[in-house]
């Protein structure tokens, strides 16, 4: 059973009088462990694909399988359980609270979800150490470098053992070194068996994935894992 | 989420945006301190006409001559139209009565008090010994006017203290004789200043007895008998046999009108009372613009924070989560913001006491609790659109907005 099966999905945004499609007839089948890229040029449906993994979107047909389970019929409250306790995200502008610690960040969707304080604290810690975060602990974001921001909201993106890791342009945000040693922590997280998507427009970046999905308008160009199937 | 995390989320939210959360909280203070401080005002000032009042004497009920309100018809008013006079017999014949302590006839009228070479015009109010008690006044020199037959007045007289300084200035006057229209009066004693009471000056009276009064007037009627009943639970039965009497008296006309000092009272008290409400009324605006003022800041924080919210909704967060902790910051504002004006306006009404110390600036009870209740409820009101609001928003939107 795949981690993720996607089935004649389909996204149509409607501009005034125009139907944009930006998702058309998509099938894709992710397994647990998996290291994806998702690539393709501004408007090519990756974002939307992304936000649709991450159930922040509804497709507007076909259907979506996490774990075996159909989660596009699920109400809004069941699909932020979902997103809670199966979903991790990292963003390209971080997405950190601002009035926050690190360790406040860290432990937020584990405060959202109800977890007790205790557990919330030993699981805070084991991540700070885990990102090597221990020294800011009780910084807020401003007090961070870019690197240091995003390895903080990679920590609250885990800290829930997620089946899966989206990421939206990690390094987007950041300078190339920095970029490198981020994408390292993400490829070090999958190779323990989290399963990783990166949506991204950096080839370089997209290259470093087991498995490369291109998005040109909507549809799904090219696969990586079944070259021949979706040429065309 | 658990509760006590709403809580300190809603409190470190509020707390991250200093500025807009001291204004919000100011403008429910000021309301919430307007309602306290007026209200105070106004029931002070219902207090200190209570107390001026009940200085008046304790138990008070006063008879006047003529009736006032027509118990509809009926034969005996058809016949005469005069109502017959009160005297003092009649006030004589009350004293017998079980539930009056004293009674005390009252002529009224003015006239001209001459002595030390001195002229001036005075209202001349013919009594009686008891009058002094019923009106609860306290003499500076000599004694009241003597006990004795009411009908049969001793020719002396007890002036205020404004006669006695316009007219012997430092000298005493106790035993001195004065004039007083035709008559010569030997004055016997002055009262301590009592300033405005019963439409009079007190101050600028001379007492004499009834009968002098009557004589020096040419007349045989009371402008007012006043009687000061046992006990406040039997002013109603003083109203009732002084009624019986003076009916029996009057060859059966119900002609006189009994009112107490109680019906004043009251009417008092429930004037200001209403004024005391429509001013914690007018306060209570300012309580509702706080209200808006706080939906408002609500709003621009959920404009403020969307970013966050589609990033609370990323990591999990329900509809109602986002919905409480944005409800909890509103009522959190609104209950800081109410107690800082409970506490600024009790302090307000402290600085009122002390500059005008006669006057009981507390505010009522039921204004305190009306200004806490309406803030916060106002508060909560008005956090519930910006809270739904924030609630509702698409989190793919949300996101993109950082």
């Amino acid at each position: 059973m795949a981690l993720i099966e996607l089935a004649g999905i389909e996204r149509v945004f409607h501009l005034g009088d125009s139907a944009v499609h930006a998702l058309t007839r998509l099938d894709v089948g992710i397994e647990a462990g998996e290291y994806v890229a998702i690539m393709g040029p501004s408007g090519s449906g990756k974002s939307t694909l992304l936000n649709l993994l991450g159930l922040l979107d509804r497709p507007d047909a076909g259907t979506y399988r996490l774990e075996g389970r159909d989660v596009t019929t699920l109400s809004a409250d069941e699909q932020a359980a979902v997103r809670s306790r199966r979903i991790g995200f990292v963003f390209q502008s971080f997405h950190l609270v601002p009035r926050l610690t690190a360790a406040e960040n860290i432990a937020l969707p584990m405060m959202l979800a109800g977890m007790a304080a205790a557990e919330r604290a030993r699981r805070v810690a084991t991540a700070l150490k885990d990102f090597g975060l221990e020294q800011r602990a009780d910084h807020r974001p401003d007090q961070l470098s870019g690197g240091q921001r995003q390895r903080v909201a990679i920590a609250r993106a885990t800290v829930m053992q997620p089946a899966v890791l989206l990421a939206d342009e990690p390094t987007g945000n950041l300078d190339r070194a920095t970029g490198d040693d981020v994408i390292n922590l993400l490829e070090a997280l999958n190779a323990h068996g989290m399963t990783l998507i990166v949506v991204t427009h950096d080839q370089k970046i997209g290259s470093r994935a087991r498995r490369q999905l291109m998005m040109e308008d909507g549809e799904l160009k090219f696969d990586s894992a079944r070259p021949a199937a979706v040429a065309g | 989420m658990r509760s006590s995390d709403v809580l300190r989320f809603a409190r470190d939210a509020a707390a991250g945006y200093p500025l807009r959360t001291s204004l919000s909280v100011l403008a429910m203070a000021i309301g919430v301190a307007a309602v306290v401080v007026l209200t105070a005002l106004g029931d002070g000032a219902r207090r200190y006409v209570v107390d001026q009042f009940s200085a008046l004497g304790s138990n008070l009920v006063i008879v006047l001559p003529g009736r006032s309100a027509t118990g509809g018809f009926s034969p005996a008013n058809a016949l005469t139209t005069t109502p017959r006079d009160l005297t003092v017999d009649d006030a004589f014949a009350l004293t017998r009565l079980p539930s009056v302590r004293r009674a005390a006839p009252l002529a009224a009228g003015n006239s001209e008090i001459s002595a030390n070479g001195r002229l001036r015009e005075v209202v001349v109010a013919g009594t009686a010994s008891t009058y002094l008690d019923i009106r609860s006044f306290r003499m500076a020199q000599g004694s009241f006017l003597p006990e004795g037959d009411w009908s049969r007045g001793a020719p002396v007289a007890v002036i205020g203290s404004k006669i006695k300084e316009e007219i012997f200035g430092g000298s005493p006057a106790v035993g001195e004789l004065v004039r007083l229209g035709d008559r010569r009066l030997r004055i016997v004693g002055v009262l301590r200043p009592v300033g405005q009471g019963l439409g009079m000056n007190t101050d600028e009276v001379v007492f004499v007895p009834a009968a002098v009064a009557q004589s020096l007037f040419n007349t045989n009627t009371l402008f007012r008998i006043l009687i000061e009943a046992r006990s406040r639970g039997e002013i109603e039965a003083v109203k009732r046999e002084v009624t019986a009497v003076l009916k029996a008296r009057h060859g059966g006309e119900e002609d006189i009108t009994v009112i107490t000092q109680d019906a004043v009272l009251a009417t008092f008290d429930r004037l200001l009372r209403a004024l005391t409400a429509a001013v914690a009324g007018i306060a209570a605006i300012s309580l509702a613009v706080a209200g808006i003022l706080v939906m408002n800041v609500m709003l621009v924080a959920v404009t403020q924070r969307t970013g966050e919210i589609g990033l609370l909704k990323a990591l999990g967060a329900r509809g109602a989560t986002i919905r409480n902790a944005f409800m909890a910051e509103a009522a959190m504002l609104s209950l800081v913001g109410a107690f800082t004006g409970y506490g600024l306006g009790l302090f307000g009404a402290f600085v009122l006491r002390r500059l005008y110390p006669v006057f009981p600036a507390y505010p009522p009870d039921w204004a305190v609790i009306a200004a806490l209740g309406t803030a916060l409820t106002t508060g909560l009101l008005f956090g519930i659109m910006p809270a739904r609001r924030a609630a509702r928003l698409d989190p793919v939107q949300a996101l993109m907005k950082h």
